[in-house]
């Protein structure tokens, strides 16, 4: 759906490629280019504008740098200056108050106050500090309820009070009830409000009177367009905020809306929701959150994963096998866990630029995600000299490895030809040399004799080729 | 037919028009003539009504071939804003369809889909209340069982508008909960069914599979059901709004979208970008927090309401 802005910016530079500067007349389309990226990504049009204005003025009369494409280079201005306003650093909850220190949670209807207070809470628990909720909902149907029923699974006590109607009187009475359950932490969850209705946000300020709060976030849903930050200007004139949580970033919302905020309010993102579980709960990358606006995938997230996992010793060792064709099952099995570790394959894509929802979905239906544990099944049934040596599986051996990993033997077949193809692919891109390509070219043969024709191209490409 | 006077979305959307109206009217009386920066500055004020870059283009695109070069006083204003207003009307205009002409299956089934915090259970609660001002029987079905207290919820509002309901336990399989509930409609001999789904994002492709379930399960009970799939859209949402529709749309055929809370400040602008994209209507909005609180969609007065001058 959106294209990634650096291919976009790519192409409005193409034609000033021979040129050493960027200059006023040829950064104009991609700055149209930029604007058009904020705007897509709900960065609020004023801020969209200011900011292009000032990426203008930085990036004229930067010298073309030898390495990077002028798109590139321009991206990375953008890049730099967003995080720049981002806020450079995360903020941190300031929850050492009290006790206990008062956390109160406000927004508009739907933007997900009530899991968020559950979330936090679970955090909190989890670093062992004492927490209760509150729940000062009294106007939906069934809120005090979600709240009670999630603070049940968390064990989190929950103080509410079903009949009482007057909020600020039920904040206050749950403040003394956790200050003698000796509690460090009190989330208040209120009702979702709109920011124009003063009858309630006259309850908010009430509810503030009767209790200070050392924290106050606006809960903000990602996905909310222009109006986000007049929501926020509204919110902050009446009580005072401390902070922002954006919700359901787990969706493919760009979240411009976090940029608005932190530049022309002022106030931190401190806290990000990222998914439906009670533990989906983040601090704030600012780096990260630039590269999303940008449309660049969350690059630096991915690269961190990666380098979390793959010791770079082990890759070098992996690279000299691959050079000299000694590929083995066991780096193969390495490898597959090596992608396990990374996280769930859906996350992973979805860190990648340029995969949108669709591409993703679609991604999703091909890849079995227990497929990788069958096939890490097969491996392990093997022994240590079968794996270095998949010849010397016969019908016998492939019988008792299907029996041993709970699979069928076509599957344990399906496996050894995919291995030997990579293989063979691994070859043909490194240039393979003498003896190991006519065994490859041997195994082609033998599939043409067994009639799969499909491959039949490939073996013959290969042999002209030697 | 079912038409109520167009009050509500007229409140909801008069903070929204004394700021576009406002806004234009500020551009067109500093400007002496419609030239390239009054229009940049029109399509701004556009694009901050969540329409897209895209609809924004378009509309201004044709203000300009309308006017081009003409020269304006204030008395023009009316000028100025009735072309956009018939722009946005250009693309938003739909064959004009109301819940009742809508009605056709025995019972009618409509299934309420959208992504977390959008309004479904309240909006399914307002669908109940349109369609027994109708005087038709309804029933309403809770397949949102991941929610917690979500059950509850809708069971207050069958309660209060005295609806059928069907509802298994928490946690139950939401395609068995719609089963029941159309298979109950039949022999309660209710007209219209409004199954209530779990919110999900877009872009979880499991939690977009059962939705595909529920519907096979519904049809299971009557082949031509779903007859209706309404996505219920958040008025705040941007432009992820185009991307949501877009999944559902391509995920359970959605036929309507229902924009909520339109009560605020947000504009909806979304919905232009997403008919212009993918020709889905809006057929319903809703413009408060009470059951009554809910409109039959209307293109024009939803356009006019965007750019006119306030009474």
């Amino acid at each position: 759906m959106f294209e990634v802005l650096s291919q976009r910016l790519d192409g409005a530079l193409r034609k000033m490629r021979n040129q050493v500067r960027i200059t006023e007349e040829n950064v104009g389309e991609s700055m149209r280019e930029v604007r058009r990226a904020l705007l897509e990504a709900d960065v609020q049009i004023q801020v969209a504008r200011d900011f292009v204005e000032r990426v203008r003025e930085k990036a004229l009369g930067h010298d073309v740098l030898r390495t990077l494409q002028p798109g590139q280079q321009l991206v990375k201005i953008v890049h730099e200056e967003l995080v720049a306003l981002l806020g450079g650093e995360t903020a941190e909850l300031q929850l050492g108050g009290g006790p206990p220190a008062v956390l109160l949670l406000v927004g508009l209807q739907g933007s997900g106050k009530t899991t968020l207070a559950a979330k936090v809470a679970s955090s909190m628990r989890k670093r062992g500090r004492k927490t209760m909720l509150v729940a000062a909902d009294v106007y939906r149907p069934a809120a005090i309820e979600q709240l009670q029923v999630l603070g049940a699974e968390l064990e989190v006590p929950v103080f509410a009070q079903p009949d009482e109607k007057d909020v600020a009187a039920i904040v206050e009475r749950g403040h003394a009830a956790a200050r003698q359950e000796l509690c460090n932490v009190l989330v208040v969850d209120t009702a979702g409000r709109l920011h124009v209705d003063d009858e309630l946000m006259r309850e908010l300020e009430s509810v503030r009177r009767a209790v200070p709060p050392h924290e106050t976030l606006l809960v903000l849903d990602a996905m909310t367009g222009q109006e986000a930050l007049h929501v926020a200007q509204e919110f902050d004139r009446r009580i005072p905020l401390t902070g922002v949580a954006l919700t359901k970033l787990d969706g493919d919302a760009r979240g411009g809306a976090a940029l608005s905020l932190r530049t022309v309010l002022g106030k931190p993102i401190k806290l990000v929701g990222v998914g439906e579980g009670l533990d989906d709960l983040e601090a704030f990358h600012p780096d990260r959150m630039a590269q999303r606006i940008l449309g660049m995938g969350d690059v630096l997230t991915l690269v961190e994963k990666a380098q979390e996992v793959v010791d770079e010793e082990q890759a070098a060792e992996l690279e000299k096998k691959v050079r000299r064709q000694a590929l083995t099952l066991e780096d193969f099995l390495e490898q597959l866990q090596a992608v396990k570790r990374m996280g769930p394959l859906d996350k992973i894509l979805g860190m990648v630029p340029g995969v949108d929802a669709k591409s993703l979905s679609q991604a999703r239906e091909r890849i079995d995600a227990r497929q990788l544990d069958r096939v890490q099944g097969i491996v392990h049934s093997m022994t240590v000299a079968e794996r270095r040596n998949p010849r010397l599986l016969d019908g016998s051996r492939r019988r008792r490895i299907a029996r041993g990993s709970g699979t069928s033997v076509q599957e344990v077949n399906q496996l050894l030809s995919q291995f030997d193809q990579m293989k063979r692919m691994m070859k043909s891109m490194t240039g393979g040399s003498g003896g190991g390509s006519s065994r490859a070219a041997r195994v082609a043969t033998r599939k043409v004799a067994a009639g799969q024709g499909r491959r039949r191209y490939g073996s013959k490409r290969k042999r002209r080729r030697r | 037919m079912f038409r109520k006077p167009l009050a509500g979305l007229r409140r909801g959307l008069s903070k929204t028009r004394d700021n576009v109206f406002g806004r234009v009217r500020e551009v067109v009386t500093r400007r002496a003539r419609l030239d390239a920066s009054t229009l940049d500055e029109i399509e701004e004020i556009l694009i901050a009504s969540d329409m897209g870059v895209e609809s924004a283009a378009r509309v201004t695109d044709g203000v300009r071939k309308r006017l081009r070069g003409e020269r304006f006083s204030q008395e023009d204003l009316a000028v100025v804003e009735e072309a956009i207003r018939d722009e946005v009307l250009a693309i938003l205009v739909a064959e004009p369809t109301s819940a009742a002409e809508r009605l056709r299956g025995s019972p009618h089934v409509i299934m309420v889909v959208g992504v977390n915090g959008t309004g479904k259970t309240t909006s399914v609660g307002k669908l109940a209340y349109i369609y027994q001002s109708l005087g038709k029987k309804v029933l309403l079905g809770a397949a949102d069982t991941y929610r917690a207290a979500a059950i509850e919820q809708l069971a207050i509002w069958a309660e209060r508008l005295g609806a059928e309901f069907v509802r298994q336990k928490h946690g139950a399989d939401p395609a068995a909960v719609a089963f029941d509930a159309v298979q109950a409609a039949k022999s309660r001999a209710c007209d219209v069914v409004l199954i209530d789904t779990a919110g999900r994002l877009h872009t979880k492709s499991n939690l977009m599979e059962e939705l595909r379930k529920i519907r096979r399960a519904i049809q299971k009970v009557e082949p031509e059901a779903p007859h209706e799939t309404i996505l219920v859209l958040d008025a705040n949402t941007g432009q992820n709004g185009l991307v949501q529709a877009r999944e559902f749309f391509s995920t359970v055929q959605v036929s309507g979208l229902f924009l909520a809370k339109l009560d605020g400040t947000a504009k909806g602008g979304v919905v232009i970008a997403i008919r212009r994209a993918l020709e889905i209507p809006v057929q319903f909005v809703g413009v408060g927090e009470r059951l009554e609180d809910i409109e039959e969609f209307d293109a024009g007065s939803f356009a006019e309401a965007l750019v006119t001058r306030p009474e």
